[in-house]
Formats: C-alpha cells, sequence, structure tokens
C-alpha cells in the first residue's frame, strides 16, 4: 500500500509547489517594496545588520582564515609538482573571490543568521504576534520582514569582501612564510591576474543574489510555518536545507553567466 | 543592546566592509595602476609585440621601472605603437634599446629597456628606436625543423 500512497503524493507534491512558489514570490515582491511603507524603520534595518552582520563576523573571519591556509597548502602541493608555486597567489585568490568567497559566505549565514530569521519569525506567527500586528493596522511586511529582508541584500556582500580579504590574508600566511613562496611573487601574479570587474566585483554580485535568495527562503519558512512548536522546528530545518540547496545550484547558474 | 551602540557597530562594519573592498581593489586586483602616474611617456615600436599587454611591466636589469599604458598601431608604418609609463627618477639616455621578453618559458611578456651610453636624455614623449620584437615560439620551431631539413640533404 505503501508504494500505491506514493505516486498520489508525489503529485500532491508537485501541484502543491507550483502555487507555493508563486506565494513565496508574492510575498518576497510585497516585503521588497515594503521600504516606502510608512512602518518601515531604519532603526529596525540597523538592528537586524547587527544581528546579522556584525554578530557573524568572529565566525566568518575565522572560517575565512582556515579556508584561506587551506587553500596555500592544497595549492601549493599540487602546483610544486610543476615548479609553478608562482601562481599560487593567483590560485588563491581567484578561487576564493570568484566561488569560495561568496558560496562559504553564503552557507554559514544560512546557517547563522537564516535559521535564526525562520525561529523568529515562524514562533512570532505560533503565538500569533503577525496577526495581532495586523489587528493593530501594523504592517507586518514592513514591520518584520522587510528590514530583514533588506539586511540579508546589504550584510552578505559585505561579509563577503570581508571574507575574501580574510581568506586570502590566511593562504598569504601559510604560503609565504611557511611554505617559502617568494612574497613578491605572490602579490604581483596575482595582482596581474585578478581584475577588479571581472572578479572582485562578480564575485560580490553573487554575494548579493546569495543575500537576498538566503533571507528570502528563511523568511518565507518562517511565514509559511505551521503554527505549532513542531512546525517551528520544521521550518528551522527546512530553511536551512533549501537555502543551502538554492545557493549551490544558483552558484552554478550564476558562474555559467557571468564567468563566460 | 543600547540604540546608539547598535548605530556604532553597524558604522564600524560597513567601514570594514568598505576598507576590505578597497584592499581588495589595490592589493589583490590590479586597480593600483596610480603607482606610475606621475611617471614621463615613452614610446617603442616594435615589428611584433607578441602578447604584450597594458600593465605588463618595463623593466630595466630586471626591476619593474614602469608600465605599458597602451598598444597601438601606427597606420603608416604598420609597426606596433607601444606607450609606456616610467618611473621619473629613471632617466633613460637617447641610444636605449628595447626588446620584449618572456619570463620564464610559458610566462608573462614584458619590456626590458637596455640603456646606452649618450650623454642626452630621452625626453618625456619621446620614442625608442632601437627595438627587437617578442620572440615566437612557433617561427622558431618552424625555422629550426625547415633547417634541420634543408641541412640534412
Amino acid at each position: 500500500m505503501a508504494f500505491l500512497d506514493f505516486v498520489p503524493n508525489l503529485g500532491r507534491r508537485v501541484l502543491l509547489t507550483i502555487p507555493n512558489l508563486g506565494a513565496a514570490a508574492r510575498f518576497l515582491l510585497r516585503s521588497l517594496v515594503a521600504v516606502i511603507n510608512r512602518h518601515f524603520s531604519i532603526q529596525q534595518l540597523l538592528k537586524q545588520v547587527y544581528g546579522f552582520g556584525v554578530r557573524s563576523l568572529l565566525l566568518m573571519m575565522v572560517a575565512a582564515f582556515f579556508t584561506g591556509m587551506v587553500l596555500g597548502f592544497q595549492g601549493y602541493y599540487a602546483l610544486v609538482r610543476f615548479g609553478a608555486t608562482s601562481a599560487l597567489g593567483t590560485l588563491v585568490a581567484l578561487s576564493l573571490l570568484r566561488e569560495l568567497g561568496p558560496v562559504l559566505t553564503a552557507l554559514l549565514f544560512a546557517g547563522r543568521a537564516g535559521s535564526a530569521l525562520t525561529a523568529e519569525i515562524s514562533s512570532m506567527k505560533a503565538t500569533e504576534q503577525l496577526n495581532a500586528m495586523e489587528m493593530m493596522a501594523v504592517n507586518p511586511f514592513a514591520w518584520v520582514v522587510a528590514p530583514r529582508l533588506w539586511a540579508g541584500i546589504i550584510v552578505v556582500p559585505i561579509l563577503c569582501a570581508i571574507f575574501d580579504l580574510v581568506g586570502i590574508l590566511g593562504g598569504y600566511l601559510i604560503s609565504v612564510p611557511v611554505l617559502g613562496v617568494d612574497g613578491g611573487t605572490f602579490w604581483a601574479q596575482m595582482q596581474s591576474n585578478v581584475t577588479f570587474s571581472g572578479d572582485i566585483l562578480t564575485g560580490l554580485f553573487k554575494a548579493l543574489c546569495f543575500g537576498l535568495v538566503v533571507t528570502w527562503i528563511a523568511a518565507w519558512q518562517g511565514y509559511a510555518a505551521q503554527p505549532t512548536a513542531e512546525g517551528v522546528g520544521n521550518a528551522t530545518t527546512r530553511s536551512v536545507v533549501t537555502a543551502s540547496l538554492a545557493v549551490l545550484g544558483l552558484d552554478f547558474i550564476l558562474t555559467a553567466f557571468l564567468f563566460t | 543592546m543600547e540604540k546608539r551602540a547598535i548605530d556604532w557597530w553597524v558604522g564600524i562594519f560597513v567601514l570594514l566592509g568598505i576598507a576590505a573592498l578597497m584592499v581588495l581593489a589595490l592589493r589583490v586586483g590590479n586597480l593600483s595602476g596610480f603607482a606610475y602616474n606621475d611617471g614621463y611617456v615613452l614610446h617603442a615600436n616594435f615589428t611584433n609585440v607578441g602578447s604584450l599587454k597594458v600593465r605588463s611591466p618595463v623593466r630595466l636589469g630586471g626591476v619593474t621601472i614602469g608600465e605599458v599604458t597602451h598598444i597601438g598601431m601606427d597606420p603608416k608604418t604598420f609597426m606596433a605603437k607601444v606607450t609606456m609609463r616610467i618611473e621619473p627618477k629613471v632617466k633613460l639616455p637617447t641610444d636605449t634599446g628595447a626588446s620584449i621578453y618572456t619570463e620564464g618559458l610559458l610566462g608573462e611578456q614584458y619590456v626590458a629597456v637596455q640603456p646606452g651610453g649618450m650623454p642626452q636624455e630621452l625626453k618625456p614623449g619621446g620614442t625608442i628606436t632601437m627595438t627587437q620584437s617578442a620572440v615566437n615560439i612557433d617561427q622558431l620551431i618552424g625555422q629550426m625543423v625547415f633547417d634541420k631539413a634543408s641541412g640534412s640533404k
């Protein structure tokens, strides 16, 4: 019987996915446009930037430092066979700027801030705070969702720039003092092969897209959660899983478009 | 947390992001072109510049003294015209030569200048007349194979 249930269940899931996607898109538009609503407050936005950005800073820097050091090590052992260790700076910088910086920042952000955001909004829903706001004629999109969404869009590129920089410093610290690559060559090769618009800005553009997608998914999962204790837990799990997969999938599409 | 403190932290956070971007742009990316902005301009005509690019280094005895700022074509002589910016403290004599060399076997190409012995100095905007073009490895291999083939007869 379990197999026979599988087929209609699949059909139901597909049919539910499409209107859900539409509802999520409308949710996004309503929240983004809510910036011009009178209930949108800069103070709320700053509070979210603080919560998402400043408090994730240490995590990002530690993660970036180790990522850079690993890149330095692995790159060195791969390149030393060809006597091409002079390209190590380029390798570390390009991998961080183009891929690892934006993607790891977004994944860490989904785990660190996205989960908290989903839990917050879904408990607000479970305790009927969102309904209470509407009763008081306060637009919950402008008061709750919009500041968080915009904070995500602002914060992730900034975190990504810091991630890139700290990662490159980590790679430098392993390559030059530890492994004995020439420091001048490290920077010179990096500078001659990294372009500002082609590598740095496109990486940050990726981060901006990821910031939007991660906060969007997190906020939507919170908003659409079952208003029960179990629903809050499920929504938080789903938020992190969906956001992480979306970041990886979107990264492929963006790379195909941006770096051709 | 107090509102003022949050404002401060967010401000510091944003400044940190901007600072990181600046460092990335100047130190990692190659926007740091202002290093030779106060230098003077020299031209050199080559028959073949190979894969020389704008921002390729100009070297004297292995030391970088400037960079290529523009590569164009002289429509009259059909020569490639390379414009370089040289550090102001480096004064080159008029019989200076310029060649395009490759760093290592497959590395980047750069302009190497060999100063002559004339007492007069090249003025800003002057042209280096003695030039040696980029070595074309394909051509060299072709020549070698051809020489071998004709020599064995």
